[in-house]
């Protein structure tokens, strides 16, 4: 009975303390799962990590040059993205590498000149700041200066990236729009499990060097009936996820979710709808969707959760009011994380939660 | 004609060399020198060899383990006892049982979810109690992230610590960091970074900036890990304190870990303090389990340091009894049985305490009333903590730039416009106000 008492109240902290969590850790948005199936064919409920990990499993088994790497990979790494794949390939194809993001990059980049399948793993998005001038100078260019002697194509970089609830300064930033200036890059982030494993495995396959930033908070909270079987999804294409026509609403990663209540919101109660779409590669991006739809509704709102200035809405807005001038009933409207570093306890203020959304496409709207 | 042309340019030659040794100072080396056996190129002067023999860790013997005290807390060499006065003792050790209950109970709280994150230190006590007990006061400290008890040390105090942690309005960080990302400025603590190894290059500069000031007597300290020793900030900041002779500490914490991975995925070799000497660094390896050990290496590195204008490496050797975080299950990748054999044979208090025992200035009724005495502060100050409001959310805007510029002025005024409008969507109960 007495043990009965204890197990009872150790179960009772264990809910306190995973409704704690998720209380945290998904206060600024409702995850919305795709309904749509990429290919026909058995699926199997995953959560965004379940995908990666069988993204990566799957490239492991077919091409067998490909090896998974970075800090702690060996054991899964941080998130457990790679969990198992040391035990089913073997130390040699799934490893643990010192502590050097910049190693890691140019490791990375040496492997994939080399004519291997490179899938570096980057521990948080807010440490690749190191790798930088390796991803840069070396993995954008390489094939440019060397008049496509070399390339470095067969290189993805993941790193997780975006606010988690708590991650204060360093486990939270958005660092896209850093690598976005860069021509020879690819980035891309997705939404989602079914999201995430059709453009991991076309990163991995693309010619191009990839950077993949998967938002952290999606790795456990996000889950779909994800096809088992082999699939990818088109680099450099955004996808509508709602139709409307009073507004296009342009997100990626964890803000798609936002825009997709906001545009709910909006239906429920200001009665308009909106497309919606999900920019999912970022670099180079979809502007013939975004500028269609534009066009179509004549009011965008933009949101991203890195900083206002310099963020990679400044790009979509700038080509809007280029290609749409005239189909523009509003100026383009951007929310985004505050000009500041990304605050710990601020959090909830910082992000362009659904409420500042909702409140530029009304301002969007009214104009 | 080219025969000709040839002896002219042999003939000028020979005028311009005789040019030279007539105007230098320096004598032409003889062909017949080259036969010596040592070179004098400019990136090395070493003797030459004949046979061709590649070198590696093997060639060296390892590094020794300086040690102090014995595992029952016995002094080992009487010569090497540190003449540290009874009070200091006590307060060492009083500050080690504060960290450990600092750690149960403020790691307990994250699993409750009271704080969002911790990372003890279990293990690694006498490392900052040995260290910080060596230094001046004054002597600028920038640390990596787990220790906590040279914060301590140096007279912050719990509440102070536990204000970070919650980030509350009386946080000196204003709740911009995660939890354990303490600094103070009065008391020469730089303020904690969460990316790895960037602060070695930072110490080394502050360094060489408190050399330049007339009369310096201080230097500066800098932890790392051996994980963080892998990145490439620590070969700078090796090379720069040895190349531009800085005073500065470069204090390497070799806990064996780097989250999951081990010391031998981190580096081949003979660890970290292998790597000072090949830098031309005077290094020094201690038993980072013997407060003692550490507390002579660093006291004479300070001398040294400061005495000479130049780094001293120290590689401490220790064990992260620990998980790296709250984040971390380090069953996952390691024994329990591992975790145990250290925490268990080669723990810093449990030596420190020996000895002090061994001394007769420390008792079983002391250790009971320094342990109620340090949990009570810690728990008595979480409650305290946790009824603070957290800083005004102006402050999520302040401090980004000395002034704050127009644009993020507007955006503050946008932010506030918009918490008017949409007050009950937002927490602002937990917040200060106007």
């Amino acid at each position: 009975m007495a043990s009965l008492v204890t197990k009872k109240s150790l179960f009772v902290r264990l809910v306190k303390n995973v409704n704690d969590c998720t209380k945290r850790l998904s206060s600024h948005f409702i995850y919305y799962p795709d309904d749509g199936k990429p290919v026909e064919g058995e699926t199997t409920k995953m959560n965004m990590m379940q995908a990666i990990n069988n993204a990566m499993d799957l490239t492991l088994k077919t091409d067998p040059t490909a090896v998974v790497f970075g800090e702690d990979v060996a054991f899964g790494g941080v998130f457990r993205c790679a969990l198992g794949l040391q035990e089913k390939y073997g130390k040699e194809r799934v490893f643990n590498t010192p502590l050097c993001e910049q190693g890691i990059a140019g490791f990375g980049i040496g492997l994939a000149t080399a004519g291997a399948t490179a899938i570096a793993e980057i521990q948080f998005a807010d440490y690749i700041f190191p790798a930088f001038d390796q991803i840069i100078n070396e993995a954008a260019k390489i094939r440019y200066r060397s008049g496509g002697l070399f390339d470095c194509g067969a290189l993805t970089i993941r790193t997780p990236c975006s606010a988690v609830g708590h991650g204060g300064l360093y486990h939270s930033q958005s660092p896209e729009a850093f690598f976005a200036h860069v021509p020879g890059l690819r980035i891309v982030v997705p939404r989602g499990p079914i999201t995430a494993k059709g453009l991991l495995l076309s990163c991995i396959r693309e010619r191009d060097p990839c950077l993949f930033l998967e938002p952290k908070i999606l790795y456990r909270s996000a889950s779909e009936e994800v096809p088992v079987e082999d699939y990818t999804l088109p680099l450099g294409k955004a996808e509508v996820l709602r139709q409307g026509d009073a507004a296009t609403l342009i997100g990626w990663g964890t803000q798609v979710h936002v825009l997709l209540e906001v545009a709910q919101m909006a239906d429920e109660q200001l009665g308009v709808k909106c497309d919606v779409i999900d920019l999912q590669s970022i670099l180079p991006w979809d502007e013939d969707t975004v500028c269609n739809s534009v066009k179509k509704t004549g009011r965008c709102v933009i949101a991203h959760e890195a900083p206002l200035t310099s963020g990679f809405g400044a790009e979509l807005a700038a080509t809007i009011q280029e290609e749409c001038f005239l189909h523009l009933e509003a100026p383009v409207s951007r929310v985004a994380g505050w000009d500041a570093p990304f605050p710990h306890v601020f959090e909830p203020l910082y992000l362009p939660d659904k409420w500042r959304c909702l409140q530029a496409l009304k301002d969007t709207l009214d104009y | 004609m080219a025969l000709k042309a040839g002896a002219s340019v042999l003939r000028l030659t020979a005028l311009r060399s005789t040019a030279v040794r007539l105007l230098s100072t320096h004598t032409r080396p003889e062909v017949e020198q080259n036969k010596t056996k040592n070179a004098e190129f400019p990136g090395a002067k070493a003797p030459y060899v004949t046979e061709m023999k590649f070198l590696n860790e093997t060639s060296y013997d390892p590094i020794p383990i300086y040690r102090v005290l014995d595992n029952d807390g016995s002094v080992i060499e009487k010569r090497e006892e540190p003449s540290i006065d009874k009070d200091e003792l006590i307060n060492m050790y009083k500050t080690m049982v504060q960290i450990t209950q600092l750690d149960k109970i403020l790691y307990e709280s994250q699993r409750q979810g009271r704080i969002s994150f911790y990372m003890t230190n279990y293990g690694e006590e006498g490392i900052h109690i040995g260290s910080a007990a060596a230094l001046d006061p004054r002597d600028l400290v920038f640390s990596q992230y787990r220790e906590v008890g040279v914060f301590l040390y140096r007279g912050v105090t719990v509440t102070e610590l536990i204000n970070q942690c919650y980030g509350n309005h009386e946080d000196s960080g204003k709740g911009r960091s995660m939890p354990i990302h303490y600094g103070d400025k009065q008391r020469n603590l730089v303020t904690i970074s969460s990316p790895l190894g960037t602060q070695i290059p930072q110490a080394v500069g502050a360094a060489y900036a408190l050399k330049r000031q007339p009369d310096n007597d201080r230097c500066v300290i800098c932890y790392f890990g051996d994980g963080a020793a892998s990145e490439g900030d620590a070969y700078a900041a090796f090379n720069f304190a040895a190349t531009l002779d800085c005073p500065v500490i470069l204090f390497c914490r070799n806990n064996g870990y780097a989250i999951s991975t081990p010391t031998s995925e981190q580096y081949k070799g003979d660890g970290i303090a292998a790597r000072g000497p090949s830098l031309g660094i005077n290094t020094v390896r201690v038993d980072g389990t013997d407060t003692l050990a550490v507390y002579n290496a660093v006291k004479q590195a300070r001398e040294f340091a400061i005495a000479n204008n130049k780094p001293v490496l120290i590689e401490a050797m220790s064990y992260r009894v620990g998980h790296h975080s709250t984040s971390d299950d380090s069953t996952a990748y390691r024994s329990v049985e591992e975790i145990q054999k250290w925490a268990n044979d080669e723990s810093p208090l449990l030596k420190f305490k020996l000895y002090l025992e061994s001394k007769g200035i420390w008792s079983e009724d002391a250790e009971k009333a320094t342990l109620k005495e340090s949990r009570d502060r810690v728990v008595r100050t979480m409650q305290d903590a946790e009824k603070k409001k957290l800083p005004h959310w102006k402050e999520m805007f302040e401090d980004v730039y000395y002034d704050m510029p127009p644009r993020i002025q507007k955006q503050m005024q946008q932010m506030g416009e918009h918490l008017k409008k949409y007050p009950d969507k937002y927490p602002l109960d937990k917040f200060q106000t106007d």
